[in-house]
């Protein structure tokens, strides 16, 4: 049975055009630029400095505090400097720069493609090695892993769902992942389940990838704890709390974690990054990035190791398009576009969007005609255009009461709006306010 | 008939007094007794309710006034000296000595000096605008120039030139109430020091990046190159994170700053025109 969320939701045009193209391996950048801060949380303290010799997979810059993660140097080479460096906003944040010169591996590193089925470590072992190798969410949202893996006291994990929905156009990073390595992400999975000790495990993915959806159902018959669930292609199916309705039935209440009814979701991308954190002792050095646009000669699937300009990325895949007006990091729904192309790839970069100019602006913005369109699709039941009116006039309890701060930011609304107005920028400005009002409440 | 009537009289007529006992009885014991100088001060305050004070509206500063002993660091900006010393003699405290502030716009990039780079077709708004990246010039600390601070002015006192699109300062309307300084989200505008004829030097850029960064993206950035400490007589000048700073209470508009300056960031206002060091300037 196909399953989905009852609530809302968009179909904007899939335009995969990438699915059909295997994963390359990128070939080494000459300077990686890494970022201190790649996750949500703390940034990192960088452990190296100017001239020091780095290994590939060496641990350069440490976690920070409990929602922080580790960072791991992507090549072999010699430290340029540690400085402010321009990220995608264009704002400066600290950045570790190293010259690559060769790709010696850290010893211990098992860098061979042969699978390692044989699960021997126990539950903190998986954990620590977990936020050791600085895993944190693939799907985007890059929140670090091994809190995640960590079940909090008073509560019981009872189902781990795969989120491998992809439910962004265009990328067609995790399809790859999935047709490609299914048989790592299975034992990244058991990983994942032992971690959190449940017995039972489902992958969701949406049903326009019917290749992925089989490969891995031929695969089960080894794994009889996981299931694969086919999934309405409905956007934001791979939202965390739409993917939990749409799998187990039961609803995430506001303000709640997902642990609260029993279920945690991970990225397909960040099970396979466990699977080499704990089978490879392998740190979160590379990741799978879809790098696509109509226009570009060879839409492709890289492995791409992090730090890589943005522009090494585009070369590989035919050259910027002439007339590209936008290039965007992520998906078209929620990415955001690239102030530069000198940017690096962090560990957040699902794909690369090149868009051509005609497509790359915005309708301007007209008035609000009250067809309630954003009100019938938005995922989480909220009004968009009462809570962009409110964050206009500034009516921050308005927001507040209103839920503002449920709204995920999928950008449905936005999408939907027939007066193009830009209702999730302004939603956006609305629950930035409300969690500093409610910050200085707390104190 | 008759007697429903009159039954009805005389039942609500009781309950009437009754009730009317009860709420004199809770107003006498309830009562509370209100200086009458609150009153006082709050007539003689504007009633703009702009917040420049620090307190919650003008009631709340009149009641602030009449309730602190000493009143020497609580003031109107909005009113003027001689509505201050009024409300002083009514409350027959002492004022405190203040120096009158006018808001100064710290960012001089117009498009000449500082060409788009990119376009932004996101919501009309400042804080957004911020909040998601450095802006249509590359600068992160430069205006963006959708004039949250004219919106947030009550006093008629800010306007974008459309020509520069960047806010500028009616100095006699400014009450330095705070208002457009609060709205900023880059923290451009600054409130200074009011000398004589609205004078004015201050180094109009906050940009803290090296020197080169910031050149490059603005022609008319303070590179932090330190010209203007070393000529400056009165140790008004500081340097910090890439940053010249004019203290406005320390500067005596000697202007021998001005001219240093290679990036022209130092601004003087409401000068008479120098006739021989003009030529140097440029």
């Amino acid at each position: 049975m196909i399953k989905t969320f009852p609530r809302g939701g968009i179909h904007p045009p899939e335009d995969k055009i990438s699915a059909g193209s295997p994963i390359r391996e990128l070939p080494l950048p000459k300077t990686v630029n890494i970022p201190a801060g790649q996750h949500l949380g703390a940034q990192a303290d960088p452990l190296v400095k100017k001239g020091d010799k780095v290994k590939t997979g060496q641990l350069i810059a440490k976690s920070s505090g409990f929602v922080s993660a580790n960072i791991h140097s992507s090549v072999t080479g010699t430290v340029a400097k540690v400085d402010l460096i321009m990220d995608s906003s264009g704002y400066r944040r600290m950045t570790i720069s190293i010259n690559s010169e060769k790709d010696e591996w850290l010893e211990g590193i098992d860098t061979s493609n042969t699978l390692r089925k044989n699960i021997t470590a126990k539950k903190e072992e998986i954990i620590e090695k977990t936020r050791e190798a600085g895993i944190v969410g693939l799907g985007g949202a890059t929140f670090p892993t091994h809190i995640k893996l960590s079940v909090p006291k008073g509560k019981k994990a009872e189902v781990l769902i795969i989120n491998g929905a992809e439910c962004e156009p265009c990328l067609t990073s995790d399809h790859r992942l999935m047709l490609e390595r299914g048989e790592e992400l299975m034992v990244g999975i058991r990983l994942i389940m032992t971690a959190l000790g449940v017995n039972k495990a489902v992958i969701g993915i949406e049903n326009n990838k019917p290749d992925a959806i089989s490969h891995l159902q031929s695969l089960i018959g080894d794994y009889p704890e996981i299931e694969v669930q086919p999934l309405t292609v409905k956007y934001p199916q791979g939202a965390e709390k739409q993917l939990i309705k749409a799998i187990t039935g039961r609803e995430v209440p506001s303000g709640k974690l997902p642990i609260e009814v029993g279920a945690v979701v991970h990225n397909a991308g960040t099970a396979f990054a466990v699977y080499e954190a704990v089978q490879k002792k392998k740190p979160l050095i590379e990741r799978y990035v879809t790098v696509t646009g109509k226009n570009l000669s060879t839409p492709s699937n890289f492995l791409v190791r992090i730090g890589t300009p943005v522009a090494e990325l585009i070369e590989a895949a035919g050259g910027l398009p002439e007339g590209t007006g936008k290039v965007v990091n992520g998906g078209p729904m929620m990415g955001k576009a690239l102030n530069s192309l000198d940017v690096p790839v962090t560990k957040g970069t699902s794909g690369i969007l090149v868009i051509p100019e005609e497509k790359s602006f915005r309708k301007p913005a007209l008035n609000c005609i009250r067809c309630a369109k954003c009100v019938s699709i938005c995922p989480m039941g909220l009004e968009p255009y009462l809570l962009r009116a409110a964050s206009e006039h500034k009516k921050w309890d308005m927001v507040e009461a209103e839920r503002g701060m449920d709204c995920m930011e999928c950008g449905s609304c936005s999408y939907i709006c027939p007066s193009g107005i830009p209702l999730l920028d302004f939603i956006r400005l609305g629950k930035s306010t409300v969690s500093k009002i409610i910050r200085s409440r707390k104190q | 008939m008759s007697d429903i009537i009159i039954n009805s009289i005389i039942i609500v007529s009781a309950m009437g007094l009754a009730a009317a006992l009860i709420l004199f009885l809770v107003a006498k014991k309830f009562h509370v007794v209100e200086d009458p100088r609150i009153e006082q001060v709050e007539e003689e305050l504007p009633a703009a309710n702009c917040g420049g004070c620090g307190y919650p509206g003008c009631r709340a500063f009149a009641e602030a006034l009449v309730k602190s002993e000493d009143i020497s660091d609580l003031n109107c900006p909005v009113s003027s000296s001689a509505d201050m010393e009024k409300i002083a003699s009514i409350l027959g405290k002492e004022l405190g000595q203040q120096d009158p502030l006018v808001a100064v716009v710290g960012c001089a990039g117009t498009p000449d000096h500082r060409p788009k780079t990119n376009v932004y077709d996101g919501a009309r708004s400042c804080t957004i605008e911020s909040s998601l990246y450095t802006g249509e010039s590359g600068c992160p600390y430069g205006c963006l120039g959708f004039g949250e601070c004219v919106e947030a002015c009550n006093f008629d006192a800010i306007h974008m030139n459309p020509e520069t699109n960047l806010p500028e300062v009616n100095d006699d309307n400014c009450t330095a109430c705070n208002a457009c300084v609060v709205a900023c989200p880059r923290d451009i505008i600054e409130l200074r020091k009011k000398n004589k004829k609205d004078r004015k030097i201050y180094v109009s850029c906050i940009n803290r990046e090296k020197g080169a960064v910031a050149r490059k993206n603005c022609k008319v950035a303070c590179i932090g190159c330190g010209k203007c400490v070393k000529v400056c007589p009165y140790e008004a000048i500081t340097l910090e994170n890439n940053l010249a700073y004019i203290d406005a209470k320390k500067c005596r508009l000697c202007r021998k700053c001005a001219p240093e300056c290679p990036t022209n960031a130092i601004l003087e206002v409401n000068f008479p025109a120098k006739k021989k060091k003009e030529a140097t300037a440029g």
